[in-house]
C-alpha cells in the first residue's frame, strides 16, 4: 500500500499572511497528499525538526515579509546540518526574480511567486517529491 | 431591513404603460441573447464576491426603498449618501500614502519627499519586528529589520522619524496593532519633546486587535487582556487628545486574507461594535468616545460592489449606533473611514497593469465617499515601492481629484437602480452575519471557535479555484500572458547592513540611558497591568520617556498577560 | 525502490538515538515494512508510559497535550506524541494541523511529535498508531501520548490500546453527553473536564458522576479532573491521577494483561490483514460457472488449509 506523499507547509519569521500557504495546503490535500502545517512564526530549526519527525518528502515555505534572503538559506543550512538535504525544499512569497534565482543557486529547489497556478505547484510537488520517494524509500 | 411600502416617493415610482411595454420588449430581446465565451465569461452573472447579478436593474428593483428612511441626504441619518452635506466640494479626501522602510532616518527622508509632492498627511508603516513587539537585535528579528516598514525600537527612533516635521501641523496615521499603545505613547512623548502638547496632536492609531486574530495575525497577548489595553487607550485619548482617532477598525486585512466584500463589511462592523460594547461596559458614555472611532476598508477591483459596500457600511453603522447603542450625538452615528486599494489584486506579472487597477479601485473608493485614501504602488507585489512608483500612486489620486470631476457632485451614483439594490443586498448580508456572530455569543467567542477564520479560508479557497478555472480573469496572470515574462524594474532593497546598524543603534540606547529608571517604570507598568482600574497609558508614557525599548515593554506585559497562540483553521 | 537506510543501518541509527531513524521506522511500519523492524526492536518495548487522549472536537485536546508534555518535561521525562487526524474520504489526502498547539516543544530534542492521518492503514488506523507508539517506546521515550480526534469506533480502539485513557470533555456542549453515551464511559480511566472556568463545568461533573453510578467498576474507578489547559490549572492533578492509574496497573497485574491484549489485538489485525489480502487474490481467481456461493467458499477455505467446521 503506497504511503501518500507527506509535505510540510511552513510559515517562517514574523510574517502572519497565511492565505497562500493555506490555499496550497488544501490543494495538496485535494491531490491526495498528507500535509503537515506548522503554523506561524516558525524558526528554521523548528521547521527542519518538524520535517524530520514527520519524515516529510518536501517542505514548502511561504514568506511575504521580505525576510526571505535570510530565512530560506537558514533552512537550507539546517537541512544540511541535520543530514536531511534529501528533503525537497521549495517556497514562495514576495520574492523578486533576482532573489529567486539566488535562492535556487543556494539549494532551494523552486520558488513560486504570487500568481503561480496551484496546479503547477501540485505538479512540481508530485514530480519532485515522488522522485525523492523512489530514491529514498 | 427595507420593507415594501406603498408611497409614490419611493425610488421606483411606477412610470406608465409605455415603459412597461419597453420592458417587455427588452426581456424578449435579452432572452434571445448569447452569453459570450472566452476568459472570465463564466462569471458574468455575479460579483467578485459571488453576489448574484441581474443583467440590468430597473425601477422594480428599488421599489421597496424608502428614500427618506434608507437613502436620505448626505450629512443626514442614515448617511447612505455620505457624512458631509457637500461631500468633496468642501474638502477633498486626505491623500495619505502609507510609507516606511529601513531606519527612521531613511523613512524621514521619504516623508519629506511625499509632503513636498503634495501629500496631505503621514502614514507610518512599521517593520515586522516592531509590529510584533521585538527589538531589532532580538533573535526573532533576524532578517526582518526594516524590510516591510520602519524599525522603531525606542523613543529615539520616533524622534528621528519626525525630524523637521511639525507634529502639531500634520496628521499621522500609525498602522500598528499588538504594541499600538506603546506607539501612541512614543508619538506623544516625541511631540512633547518637540514642545507640542498632546491635545494638539491629530491622527489615527490602528490598534484593532480583533482583526488580527481573524486575519492579519500580528498579535501578542490573548484577546481578553488585549481588549483592556484598547479600552484604556480609548479612554485616555478621548480625555487627553481630542483630535486623535482612537482606533481604526479594519476590514482591509480581512479582505486581503481572502474574505468576500460582505464578510469584510460584516466582520469589520462587528469588531467595531465589540469595541463600543467594551468601552460602554467600563462605564464610558457612548457619545464621549464614538465620534473618534474610525474605520479602514479595502477597495477591491469589482467596481460597483465596492461602492455599494461603502454606502451600506455607513447606513448599517448609523442604524446600530443610534438604535442599538443609544448614541445621541450625530457624530457618533457617522462612519468615517480610510481606504486602501487592494494589495491582493496586484500582480507580479506585468506590474505596470497595477497602476490601472489602482486607478479603478481609487475611483470606487471616492465614489463610495472615503475620507482618506492610500493608493498602492505598482511594484509592491515584489518589494517596497521606489520613489518613482510611489509618486505615480500619488498622482493617481491627484488626477482623480483634480481632473475627472467626480468630486463635483456628492454621491453621484445615488439613485442608480443597480447601486441602490446592491447597497441593500450588502446590508442584508451583513445583518445575516451579525445574527450568526450573536449565536456564538459575540466576536471574541466567534474568534475562539474559529468562525471568522473558517469563513475566510473557504472564501479564499473558492476564489482560488475559480481563478484557476479561468472563471475569474487576472490580466497578465491567467490571460493575456507574455510568453517570456521578464520583469525589468528597479526595486527597493533593504540591506543586511541596515539591520546591523539598527541593532547597534538600539544597543547604544540601552547603554546610554538611566537603567534604574527603566527598571522602575517597567515594574510600575506591570503592577498597573494587574490592576484593571489603573489606566496603562500614563505608565507607558513613563516607560517610553525612560527610553525603555519596545521589546522590553512588551516582555514586561507578556509576563502578566501571556502570549497568544492560534489553532489551526482551514 | 531505494532506501535511505538498509534495515541494519536503520536499526543502528535507531539505537543510536537519531530522531530521523525513529521517523523512518514509523514510515516503514506505515508502509507495511514493520515486520523487518519489529523482529529486532520488540524486545526493547515496555518501558514507556502510554497515555491515550480522546474527546470530541473543540474540547482543547491539543492544548491539553501541550500542557501534559510540558509537565512531563518538567519531570525530566522525554515524550513522544502521536496525533491522529482524519483523512479526507474523497481525496485520501489529509490536513494535519494539530502540531500547531505544540509549537513550544518543536526544538526540544526530547519531544518527538508525529502526525498521523487516519487513512486506510495496513491493520487499520489503530494498527499504525500503536506501531508508532511501540516504536517510540523502543526508541527510549519515557512517555508516549496518543491523541485522537473525535469519538468514533476507531478512536475508541486507539485509545484503548494505551495503558491510561483520558477522555476530555467540555462543559456547555451537547457533544459531551453524546460522547458519554457512545461507549466512552467504559474505556475512560480519567475524565478530564477542560475549560474548568466555564459556568456549566459543575453541571457536567454531576452528569458524569451520575452516569458512573449506573455502572459497575470492579477494579479501577475512573477519576474526574477539571483543568483549564490554557492557564495550566489542574494539570498537576491530572498528572497525579495518571500516575495513580499507572501504579494501579502495575500493582494489580492489569498492566501485563493490557499488554497482552494490545499484543493480541495487533496480531489479530495483522493476521486479518494478511488473510484478507490472500482472500482477495483467491476471489480474483474464482470462476463462477455452476457453483453456488457456499460451495465456492468451502473450496477457497480448503486452499487455506481450513477444513469444514
Amino acid at each position: 500500500m503506497a504511503r501518500p506523499l507527506r509535505i510540510v507547509i511552513a510559515k517562517a519569521g514574523l510574517d502572519g499572511h497565511d492565505r497562500g500557504a493555506k490555499v496550497i495546503a488544501r490543494a495538496l490535500r485535494d491531490a491526495g497528499m498528507e500535509v503537515i502545517y506548522t503554523g506561524l512564526f516558525q524558526a528554521p530549526e523548528q521547521i527542519v525538526q518538524t520535517a524530520i519527525q514527520e519524515d516529510a518528502d518536501g517542505i514548502g515555505l511561504s514568506i511575504l515579509s521580505g525576510a526571505h534572503m535570510t530565512l530560506f538559506p537558514l533552512v537550507v543550512e539546517q537541512l544540511k546540518e541535520q543530514e536531511a538535504a534529501d528533503i525537497v525544499f521549495f517556497g514562495g512569497g514576495t520574492i523578486p526574480p533576482d532573489d529567486a534565482k539566488r535562492l535556487k543557486e543556494l539549494g532551494v529547489r523552486e520558488i513560486f511567486t504570487p500568481g503561480a497556478p496551484l496546479q503547477d505547484i501540485v505538479d512540481f510537488v508530485e514530480r519532485e517529491c515522488g522522485r525523492r520517494r523512489e530514491l529514498v524509500g | 431591513m427595507a420593507k415594501m411600502i406603498d408611497r409614490p416617493s419611493g425610488l421606483g415610482a411606477p412610470a406608465g404603460p409605455d415603459f412597461a411595454e419597453q420592458e417587455r420588449a427588452w426581456e424578449a430581446a435579452s432572452a434571445k441573447g448569447k452569453t459570450r465565451s472566452g476568459p472570465g465569461s463564466g462569471a458574468t452573472d455575479r460579483t467578485l464576491s459571488d453576489v448574484p447579478l441581474k443583467t440590468i436593474y430597473s425601477p422594480e428593483d428599488v421599489a421597496h426603498i424608502d428614500l427618506a428612511r434608507d437613502v436620505a441626504w448626505p450629512g443626514q441619518y442614515p448617511y447612505t449618501r455620505g457624512i458631509h452635506p457637500n461631500g468633496y466640494r468642501d474638502r477633498l479626501w486626505t491623500m495619505r500614502q502609507f510609507a516606511g522602510f529601513g531606519s527612521a532616518k531613511q523613512t524621514n527622508e521619504r516623508y519629506h519627499f511625499l509632503l513636498a509632492q503634495g501629500q496631505h498627511g503621514l502614514s507610518v508603516a512599521f517593520d515586522m519586528p516592531t509590529l510584533m513587539g521585538y527589538d531589532s537585535d532580538a533573535p526573532h528579528a533576524r532578517g526582518e529589520v526594516g524590510k516591510c516598514g520602519v524599525a522603531i525600537d525606542s523613543l529615539a527612533d520616533m524622534e528621528t522619524l519626525f525630524d523637521g516635521i511639525d507634529m502639531g501641523d500634520i496628521t499621522t496615521s500609525m498602522t500598528i496593532n499588538g504594541p499600538a499603545a506603546i506607539a501612541v505613547a512614543q508619538y506623544i512623548a516625541a511631540a512633547e519633546k518637540k514642545g507640542i502638547p498632546r491635545a494638539k496632536l491629530g491622527g489615527t492609531i490602528q490598534a484593532d486587535i480583533l482583526k488580527e486574530y481573524i486575519a492579519q495575525k500580528e498579535w501578542i497577548f490573548p484577546p481578553r487582556p488585549h481588549m483592556r489595553i484598547i479600552v484604556d487607550m480609548i479612554q485616555f485619548c478621548t480625555a487627553e487628545m481630542p483630535k486623535w482617532n482612537t482606533i481604526s477598525v479594519s476590514g482591509y486585512h480581512i479582505r486581503e486574507a481572502g474574505s468576500t466584500a460582505a464578510q469584510e463589511l460584516a466582520f469589520t462592523l462587528a469588531d467595531g461594535f465589540a469595541y463600543v460594547e467594551a468601552c460602554m461596559a467600563v462605564g464610558m458614555d457612548v457619545d464621549s468616545f464614538a465620534p473618534r472611532l474610525s474605520y479602514f476598508f479595502n477597495s477591491h477591483i469589482d467596481f460597483f460592489e465596492e461602492i455599494a459596500k461603502f454606502r451600506a457600511a455607513r447606513r448599517i453603522y448609523a442604524r446600530h449606533m443610534r438604535e442599538k447603542y443609544g448614541a445621541k450625538d450625530p457624530k457618533s452615528w457617522q462612519l468615517r473611514f480610510h481606504t486602501q486599494t487592494a494589495g491582493c489584486s496586484a500582480t507580479a506579472q506585468q506590474p505596470e497593469n497595477n497602476i490601472v487597477r489602482v486607478a479603478y479601485e481609487a475611483m470606487a473608493a471616492v465614489l463610495g465617499g472615503t475620507q482618506s485614501l492610500h493608493t498602492n504602488s505598482m511594484d509592491e507585489v515584489l518589494a517596497l515601492p521606489t520613489e518613482k512608483s510611489v509618486e505615480i500612486a500619488l498622482r493617481t489620486q491627484q488626477v482623480l481629484a483634480y481632473e475627472t470631476n467626480v468630486t463635483n457632485v456628492v454621491d453621484p451614483l445615488g439613485g442608480s437602480y443597480f447601486v441602490e439594490a446592491l447597497t441593500d443586498e450588502m446590508e442584508r448580508q451583513a445583518e445575516a452575519y451579525f445574527a450568526q456572530i450573536e449565536e456564538f455569543g459575540g466576536v471574541i467567542e466567534a474568534i475562539e471557535s474559529g468562525f471568522f477564520q473558517k469563513e475566510i479560508a473557504e472564501a479564499s479557497y473558492r476564489y482560488q479555484r475559480s481563478f484557476e478555472a479561468k472563471e475569474r480573469v487576472v490580466v497578465g496572470v491567467n490571460a493575456f500572458i507574455h510568453d517570456d515574462e521578464q520583469v525589468d524594474m528597479d526595486l527597493l532593497r533593504i540591506t543586511e547592513e541596515m539591520e546591523r546598524a539598527q541593532a547597534r543603534s538600539v544597543q547604544d540606547v540601552r547603554a546610554s540611558r538611566d537603567n534604574a529608571a527603566v527598571t522602575e517604570t517597567l515594574e510600575r507598568l506591570q503592577v498597573a497591568c494587574r490592576d484593571p482600574k489603573d489606566n496603562l497609558m500614563p505608565h507607558l508614557i513613563d516607560c517610553v520617556n525612560a527610553y525603555c525599548t519596545e521589546g522590553e515593554i512588551v516582555e514586561a506585559m507578556v509576563k502578566v498577560y501571556g502570549r497568544y497562540t492560534e489553532r489551526s483553521v482551514f | 525502490m531505494g532506501n535511505l537506510y538498509s534495515t541494519d543501518e536503520l536499526v543502528g541509527e535507531f539505537f543510536a538515538g537519531k530522531p530521523r531513524a525513529l521517523a523512518r521506522a514509523i514510515s516503514w511500519a506505515e508502509s507495511g515494512r514493520g515486520a523487518e523492524l519489529f523482529h529486532r526492536l520488540y524486545g526493547h518495548i515496555g518501558r514507556a508510559m502510554t497515555i491515550g487522549l480522546t474527546g470530541p472536537p473543540g474540547v482543547g485536546k491539543s492544548t491539553l497535550s501541550s500542557a501534559l508534555v510540558r509537565k512531563a518535561r518538567l519531570l525530566g521525562k522525554s515524550v513522544g506524541v502521536v496525533s491522529v487526524d482524519p483523512t479526507s474520504p474523497f481525496s485520501h489526502g489529509a490536513l494535519l494541523g494539530d502540531r500547531i498547539r505544540l509549537t513550544e516543544h518543536f526544538t526540544d530534542r526530547d519531544v518527538f511529535i508525529r502526525s498521523m492521518a487516519s487513512r486506510g492503514h495496513l491493520g487499520g488506523v489503530a494498527g499504525a498508531t500503536i506501531d508508532a507508539a511501540l516504536l517510540m517506546d523502543a526508541f527510549g521515550l519515557d512517555v508516549v501520548l496518543i491523541e485522537t480526534v473525535g469519538v468514533g469506533q476507531s478512536e475508541i480502539e486507539v485509545a484503548e490500546l494505551a495503558q491510561t485513557v483520558l477522555v476530555a470533555l467540555q462543559p456547555g456542549s451537547g457533544d459531551s453527553i453524546q460522547v458519554l453515551k457512545a461507549g466512552i464511559m467504559e474505556i475512560a480511566d480519567v475524565f478530564v473536564i477542560n475549560k474548568a472556568d466555564h459556568p456549566m463545568a459543575n453541571q457536567l461533573r454531576r452528569e458524569i458522576r451520575s452516569m458512573m453510578e449506573m455502572l459497575n467498576f470492579p477494579g479501577w474507578v475512573p477519576e474526574l479532573v477539571t483543568t483549564q489547559a490554557l492557564t495550566g490549572d489542574g494539570i498537576e492533578e491530572l498528572w497525579a491521577a495518571i500516575e495513580r492509574h499507572a501504579a494501579y496497573l502495575h500493582a494489580s497485574g492489569t498492566y501485563r494483561e493490557k499488554r497482552r491484549q494490545t499484543f493480541l489485538h495487533q496480531v489479530h489485525q495483522l493476521a486479518l490483514g494478511g488473510l484478507e489480502r490472500r482472500l482477495e487474490r483467491s476471489l480474483r481467481d474464482i470462476g463462477d460457472a455452476g457453483t453456488d456461493p457456499y460451495a465456492a467458499a468451502d473450496r477457497v477455505l480448503e486452499t487455506f488449509g481450513v477444513g469444514k467446521e
